[in-house]
């Protein structure tokens, strides 16, 4: 007996249901594929220029409106198409990415300690990016407000009410999160001010705010959501924006924001990263891409996301904002290198002050 | 001369593991009819808390806000792109670890070689690992300022960040699924069949292809199935290396998450009723494919009984 006489024909039982399978498969992988393809094509013949600004939480709403206007600027003054791909996430984790490789053309994060860590650790734009735009890089700013619950049941006003026992503070983490960080350094510097406040009772306060709060979400946006769709906690820490942006989208019936006594003058800033538009071939549209945020335009689209513009007097019809007592990082804490390197740093302030589940 | 196939015996093993199967029925029967009703109600109550009542919800949430908002919200751009690069990866990554996976069980079960502890220990890893370490894996690897970083970057080769790693990641997280349903197939199913095949003068190729895989086609099409399950829902592996560009570099499951996070919680949960969806269909591929291939006319010796259990 040879091997032929083993094998001279497909044996139709097992053959057949066997083959049925592979060749769905295979059928299946190629109607895949084709479909894939196809819509591959359709992508790359519509796209034109294309650029990617990575950005923080709070800024989801705004860049998208922006962005629209911004294509179409650039097609009524130059004629070319452009679009914009937008990547949103924690400033901090959106600057982590960045460094490892994320190519964005431009940033526009919730700090300058993220940008600075760019230029730092990767060598992705000069260090001196911060004097190269107006205001310190920053088109817009914003601060840190309360969200409370409808009614405001737990009576929350000002920075003291959110370290009374039993309160429970919604904010993010300030390792990943810019709003966190911005949201920390106001509760400190508002310590601080205090009459009879020193660097040990700014401690103390924060600790005990910290103690307050349940759960450290990653970003902004999903401590918001913990807030507002989930119902946990009674008073979120957050961007002045997000705030407003949770009234348009939940119900100015569900909650209320509240201005505290005094607050940080939160100023997110926007960087060409030179390393990757000149690879790209960019440069031209993320440098406009970045002054359109400072035209008349940008400012009234900023405005009516409920970020402060830099320059009010460009916008006629934005929402008028609470004015309230704003301190800077710069004079508080001696400015951001300082305020990371001292809070939130690897065995820093937070990390020693922050005990997970205690 | 063809082989006598037909007049083989089933092994002994089998009819032994037949008659403890029929005690135990026999045993069971014997109990009092309420204690079986409550059981029986138990274990239904227990799915439809768990499993029925959140699936049907993601259906209400989807199409709460009627059909139009649905079907603008899994036919729009981003939603298109994100279902694209879903299936993409996972027709990558499923067919590679179909291969692998037949590969290490035949390996592991037929033959004995150093090592072998060894790289079964190694097929488990990526069930150990949280899906997020597999994800900063290949930011290691891949990143900027990773090990092969700097030489990909002169190539001007992106990984992470972009479709490739999504892929890698996947199939990292997949790995296991077809090789852990295959393994304990194949050593039950045992060698006498292969050794037979071999004794007749078969090669190693031929004795795979007629007479391993056709006995273990369940087993693979159950691991393929789950594989490909995991593979279009995995979240953090993905995540991690997927740098969350909207329209590029979203699956499904990322996009359902920014979906949640833009507050569009209508879209949210119409794109994962369309992945749920996906999983459903393939579950009753799988269901249609086993009785069309049972219900074949077939030769009694083959033990239809075998294959009735395993559909």
């Amino acid at each position: 007996m040879d091997i032929s006489s083993i094998d001279p024909r497909p044996t139709p039982r097992s053959g057949l249901s066997l083959g049925l399978i592979l060749r769905l498969t295979a059928a299946l992988a190629l109607a895949i594929a084709i479909f894939g393809a196809v819509l591959g094509l359709q992508r790359t013949a519509r796209a034109g220029q294309t650029m990617l600004n990575v950005s923080f939480d709070a800024t989801r709403e705004f860049y998208q409106e922006y962005d629209a206007a911004f294509a179409a600027h650039w097609r009524a003054t130059t004629g070319q198409d452009v679009t914009i791909n937008i990547s949103n996430g924690g400033s901090g984790m959106q600057a982590r990415a960045a460094i490892d490789g994320l190519e964005a053309d431009v940033v526009t994060l919730g700090l300058a300690y993220d940008i600075d860590a760019l230029s730092a650790k990767a060598h992705l734009l000069p260090a001196n990016w911060q004097s190269r735009l107006p205001n310190h890089s920053s088109p817009y700013n914003s601060t840190i407000v309360f969200l409370v619950r409808k009614g405001n049941p737990r009576g929350i006003h000002d920075w003291p009410d959110l370290v009374r026992p039993g309160v429970a503070v919604v904010s993010p983490n300030p390792k990943t999160s810019g709003g966190a960080r911005w949201a920390y350094l106001a509760a400190w510097g508002y310590a601080l001010q205090a009459p009879g406040g020193n660097p040990a009772s700014a401690r103390d306060f924060v600790t005990r705010l910290y103690r307050n709060v349940p759960v450290l979400d990653s970003g902004a946006r999903g401590a918001t959501t913990t807030f507002a769709e989930r119902g946990i906690g009674d008073v979120l820490i957050s961007w002045e924006n997000e705030a407003w942006v949770v009234l348009d989208h939940f119900g100015k019936d569900q909650f209320a924001i509240v201005y505290p006594s005094v607050s940080i003058l939160a100023e997110p800033p926007v960087a060409l990263i030179d390393q990757t538009v000149d690879r790209h071939g960019t440069r031209a549209v993320a440098t406009a891409y970045l002054d359109y945020l400072y035209s008349p335009r940008g400012q009234t689209i900023a405005a009516h996301n409920y970020f402060r513009p830099s320059e009010p007097a460009a916008v006629h019809d934005g929402p008028s904002f609470p004015k309230i007592k704003l301190f800077t990082v710069d004079t508080v804490f001696g400015g951001w290198e300082k305020a990371q390197a001292v809070h939130f740093a690897d065995d820093g302030v937070f990390d020693q002050i922050y005990q997970p589940g205690s | 001369m063809p082989p006598a196939e037909p007049i083989v015996p089933p092994p002994p093993d089998r009819v032994a593991r037949a008659a403890g199967t029929s005690a135990r029925l026999t045993r069971a029967t014997a109990d009092p009819p309420w204690a079986r009703a409550l059981i029986i109600a138990a274990a239904l109550i227990f799915l439809a808390l768990f499993l029925v009542i959140p699936l049907a919800a993601v259906f209400v949430a989807a199409f709460a806000q009627g059909v139009g908002v649905y079907l603008a919200a899994v036919t729009n751009p981003e939603a298109r792109s994100a279902i694209r690069l879903t299936l993409m990866t996972a027709a990558i990554a499923v067919p590679l670890n179909m291969v692998f996976g037949l590969a290490a069980a035949w390996a592991i079960t037929r033959f004995d070689f150093r090592g072998k502890n060894l790289l079964t220990t190694l097929i488990d890893l990526p069930f150990a690992v949280s899906p997020v370490i597999a994800g900063m894996l290949y930011v290691l690897l891949f990143g900027a300022q990773g090990l092969l970083g700097r030489s990909l970057a002169d190539r001007n080769i992106r990984i992470i960040f972009a479709v490739p790693g999504i892929v890698l990641a996947t199939i990292f997280v997949t790995l296991p699924f077809v090789a852990r349903e295959l393994i304990p197939v194949m050593e039950a199913s045992g060698t006498e069949e292969e050794q037979a095949a071999i004794t007749l003068g078969a090669t190693g190729w031929q004795t795979f292809w007629r007479v391993t895989l056709p006995k273990v086609k369940w087993g693979l099409l159950y691991g393929v199935i789950i594989c490909n399950a995991r593979a279009m829902g995995e979240f953090g592996a993905v995540s991690v290396v997927s740098g969350h560009i909207r329209g590029l570099t979203d699956t499904m499951p990322l996009y359902i998450e920014i979906l949640y996070n833009d507050y569009d919680f209508a879209a949210a949960f119409a794109v994962a009723s369309l992945l749920t969806s996906l999983a459903l269909v393939t579950l009753l591929a799988k269901r249609f494919l086993g009785r069309r291939i049972t219900d074949a006319p077939r030769v009694a010796a083959e033990g239809p009984g075998v294959d009735r259990r395993a559909a």
